[in-house]
């Protein structure tokens, strides 16, 4: 019997505002530990939250962006359970009423050429726990509370993707869109953007899902692939084994690169959800979400469709472009200021996105600016350049942010194109090597890129080449 | 100038413009507790260090008494209750700050129902307090410490909160003002919180002039409560006209049922008479849900309480049992040993009324009935310019009388549940004193923020009558 995965992804978002959700503490990373608290968000006795419209006007941000419809009435609800990060031992979140629902996000497909959409069922605004410590061999836990109270975005979608590659081509573009918002800056490792899963294999053709397995602890966008994958091959062979799947909970182990068993649900958990009293519910002003919807930046699509359409550049350039905002950035500010587009497309997404992988680096963070780009490549137009120098050129001019004209000058390294300059040295190569031009003029036409060689030997490879073919050529009586 | 401390807040006023040092108010006041609060009992803490932080304000050099559940900075805040002992907030509540900014002087921390819960005072954790008209008798509750402090000159002011009458019951049994605001005049924040959605802090006074001018100082918009409404503050005590010719008076049949206390009824109605007297007209008015109020307060204000009182585990603050094998068995140890019988019985309650299966039955039809409360008040309001009602069914009654009858407990509060549910103001004057010499309370309720309303009928009253001016010997 063949079988097919079903999947379904649950992404927590850290936004990136200055303060918490509900209180005016400052949201920075790594801080010393309970630096960045107060009554609030240390849930003391007698203190009240209050929504940060900065956390909310981003939530609507997201949704809209992930073509969601918007709640009219926004309301917080108390989700009840009890953990020593969680100093009030309720989370303010939403149940009934996300702030928004019914929106979705279209990936690759991978069985055609087409696009296939991953529907997402609710994205919603709640609170961020704080972080036990576990000191090595104590038989004590130590509680940092600077995360109690950021705010979060819980994004959910429905069990739409079959196959590990369709959760991570999801994920891949959800942060891509969420890095286009500005709203958070999507870092798995340092915990801002975390991903949950639920798994699931059935029959090819049925319709009833199968037993979900919940699978944590993916830290990184591999992880979860990684993770997903074992998860399917596990699965398979406790069907083939005849095994009945249990749902639970599994952890992915990276090192061992397995799943484990953490805990079996046996029953829901009970979280007693009630409406958050202290927060008032609220109508959503419809000019409000207009004008974040007005505002909203070209997403990665739009940009795809425009570089394509506009710009002449093919449909894998455009995808690698817009599928990294720093890198779309870079190309459309050297755009601005070089004609060629394609040109640019090549270089961006050949050697500068090459650099950028190495090195883990943003475009933003590159040694060379897209002015300098634009300045090396006019050098090529020139003819002041070839396209080997050019690489050299810029690999040096990244690595000591030196500007490629500045370089080329220093080195001496402009191209000879001057055809006297270049004909006096075919003259000098040609009476160095008669028996090569005797060869060629006999029919050995491959003695041809050997003089050419001896010509850039000779330049120390600053002759353009072309015009060294050209001449040569006729020298030799063509 | 020995009886400094038996003044209103309004006479001292007058008594430090023409010369007197507020010290020597303070003094009193002070002399007075160290004498008979041994008796009374309505100390949580006494702040014997108390001084005034700011001059010139408009209840300078006033000794105030906080419920015990109200912030003060770096001060004991217990909410009398064992599972907060030794807990001193590193903030003020936005009415002490405005208390403080006001020059008022904060001297100490009134006893309380456990964490609110409760309409007698006896479930503090530093035991009961009694009401100082019989000392063998509760001065009501929650505030029953704020109420019994006025009641006994033991201060000027004091403030109380009022969840289900916790201000406006131990007022009625004590002889004294007190007045739960419209639901948002006042912020909740540093409120130790018993049901969010029913709790105002609120004053109680010897007359009705102080409650209107300690209400002045701490009503208004506070960023820092969301549910704090923002809306200007009027001079309340430009309200004290006594003109209330025209004044439209609702009378609910539903508050003058079998049950009540001959005596209570008698009063309440001579004094309706009182009203109309001065030219008030007294309307027939129904409400007709008032019977389900109270099992309806029982469920809305239990389940938010389960979910408040959930932060008291012993993991951040406040008591914590030491003897705990793991994280679970510390939850478990601290919380069985920090809270007392009535704190449990609540949390319960309201934990069962928000569980899977039990959310629809209970809580979303509690709160639909509560909406139901609110109509019948929007319809009595077409008629009246504002309700009154006995505050409580009977005078106070004996220590230990009802403490092993929980639902008789609840029902001391039938009258003044239903302005919580529905957000309302309200208030308790005194309006006569049973054949035991016992006070008896009437309450005048009206729409939100018609506090100005309130305060209207009650000064009339009150300057027609004078059973605020008697005090209790002790």
């Amino acid at each position: 019997m063949n079988y097919e995965t079903v999947i379904g992804l649950e992404v927590h978002l850290q936004l990136s505002t200055n303060t918490k959700a509900f209180c005016a503490c400052p949201t920075k990373f790594g801080q010393k530990p309970n630096s960045q608290t107060c009554p609030v968000c240390l849930g003391l006795p007698g203190s009240l939250p209050v929504l940060n419209e900065q956390a909310f006007l981003y939530a609507i941000k997201v949704a809209l962006a992930l073509h969601c419809q918007i709640q009219k009435i926004i309301k917080f609800d108390r989700k009840n359970y009890y953990y020593p990060d969680l100093p009030k031992n309720f989370q303010i979140s939403q149940y009934d009423m996300p702030l928004s629902f019914d929106g979705f996000v279209d990936i690759p497909d991978e069985s055609s050429s087409g696009r296939k959409r991953i529907r997402i069922t609710r994205v919603h605004l709640e609170e961020d726990a704080g972080k036990l410590i576990h000191p090595e061999g104590e038989d004590y836990t130590l509680v940092d509370l600077n995360r109690t109270g950021m705010p979060l975005l819980e994004i959910v979608t429905e069990p739409d993707m079959n196959s590990p590659q369709e959760a991570y081509d999801y994920l891949t573009k959800l942060k891509t869109i969420l890095e286009y918002l500005k709203v958070s800056d999507c870092d798995m490792e340092k915990g801002s953007l975390r991903c949950d899963a639920n798994i699931s294999i059935r029959p090819i053709g049925e319709k009833k899902l199968g037993t979900k397995v919940e699978l944590k602890n993916m830290n990184t966008f591999k992880g979860v692939r990684q993770g997903l994958e074992y998860e399917v091959k596990r699965q398979l062979s406790a069907v083939k084994d005849n095994e009945k799947i249990v749902q639970e909970t599994r952890l992915w182990d990276a090192d061992k690169q397995v799943t484990i068993s953490m805990r079996r649900k046996e029953e829901a958990t009970d979280y007693r959800y009630f409406p958050e009293p202290d927060l008032v519910p609220f109508v959503v002003d419809p000019s409000i979400i207009d004008s974040i919807r007005n505002t909203l930046p070209e997403l990665p699509e739009a940009k795809v469709n425009r570089y394509m359409k506009e710009l002449g550049l093919s449909e894998y350039d455009s995808n690698v472009l817009a599928g990294r905002m720093d890198l779309a950035d870079y190309f459309e500010a050297c755009a601005q200021v070089y004609e060629n587009k394609k040109t640019i497309a090549n270089w961006v997404t050949g050697d500068i996105l090459a650099y950028l992988n190495t090195h883990g680096i943003m475009a933003s963070e590159l040694g060379l600016s897209a002015n300098g780009l634009a300045s090396l490549l006019k050098m090529i137009d020139a003819g002041a350049l070839s396209g080997k120098m050019a690489k050299d050129i810029l690999t040096e001019a990244i690595e000591t942010k030196v500007d490629p004209e500045d370089i080329v000058a220093k080195r001496g390294l402009s191209q000879i194109s001057d055809s006297e300059k270049l004909e006096e040295i075919i003259k000098l190569v040609m009476s160095k090597n008669e028996k090569s031009v005797n060869d060629y003029k006999s029919g050995k036409k491959n003695a041809l890129g050997f003089l050419v060689g001896q010509a850039m030997r000779e330049t120390k490879g600053t002759a353009n080449p072309e015009m060294v073919n050209k001449i040569l050529k006729k020298a030799l009586g063509e | 100038m020995d009886d400094l401390h038996l003044l209103t807040a309004h006479e001292i006023k007058i008594a430090i413009d023409s010369g007197v040092e507020p010290s020597a108010v303070l003094d009193a006041v002070q002399k007075r507790i160290e004498a008979i609060d041994s008796k009374v009992k309505a100390f949580a803490y006494v702040n014997k260090k108390a001084t005034q932080v700011k001059r010139g304000g408009k209840l300078s050099g006033i000794p105030v008494l906080i419920k015990d559940n109200i912030c003060v900075k770096d001060e004991a805040t217990t909410c009398s209750s064992k599972i907060l002992e030794a807990f001193s907030p590193p903030y003020d509540a936005t009415v002490i700050k405005r208390l403080k900014d006001s020059g008022a002087v904060l001297i100490g921390k009134a006893n309380m129902d456990e964490f609110a819960f409760g309409s007698s005072c006896e479930t503090s954790c530093y035991g009961p307090t009694r009401n100082p008209w019989d000392l063998d008798r509760i001065p009501g509750g929650s505030s029953g410490g704020s109420a019994a402090a006025v009641a006994a000159s033991q201060t000027i002011m004091a403030l109380g909160s009022d969840t289900g009458g916790s201000i406006r019951q131990p007022a009625a049994l004590c002889g004294v003002v007190g007045l739960k605001p419209t639901y948002g005049r006042v912020s909740r924040y540093g409120l130790i919180a018993f049901a969010s959605s029913l709790d105002q802090i609120g004053p109680i006074t010897k007359d009705v002039e102080d409650a209107a001018l300690l209400l002045g100082v701490i009503a208004g918009h506070d960023v820092l409560d969301s549910t704090s409404v923002d809306i200007p503050v009027p001079d309340y005590c430009k309200s004290l006209t006594k003109d209330i010719k025209g004044l439209r008076l609702g009378v609910p049949k539903e508050y003058f049922v079998k049950g009540i206390d001959p005596e209570v009824e008698t009063a309440v109605k001579k004094s309706i008479e009182t009203l109309r007297g001065l030219g008030a007209i007294v309307v027939d008015i129904s409400l007709p849900h008032t019977e389900y109020a109270v099992s309806t307060y029982y469920i809305i204000g239990s389940a938010e309480a389960s979910s408040n009182l959930a932060r008291f585990d012993g993991a951040h603050y406040g008591y914590r049992d030491t003897d705990a094998k793991d994280m679970i068995d510390m939850y478990v140890r601290t919380r069985s040993k920090g809270f007392g019988d009535e704190a449990k019985r609540r949390i319960l309650l309201g934990t069962y009324c928000l569980s899977a299966g039990y959310y629809d039955a209970y809580y979303l039809k509690a709160l639909k009935v509560r909406t139901k409360i609110k109509e019948d008040f929007e319809r009595a309001f077409a008629l009246c310019d504002c309700i009154v009602t006995p505050t409580t069914p009977t005078p106070a009654f004996k220590i230990g009388e009802k403490t092993n009858d929980p639902l008789a407990m609840y029902l001391s509060d039938i009258f003044t549940i239903p302005a919580n549910l529905a957000g309302l103001p309200g208030i308790s004057i005194p309006c006569g004193f049973s054949s035991g010499g016992l006070p008896i309370g009437m309450q005048i309720m009206a729409r939100p923020f018609g506090e100005e309303t309130i305060f209207r009928a009650s000064y009339a009253f009150e300057q027609s009558t004078d059973f605020h001016k008697r005090r209790p010997t002790i």
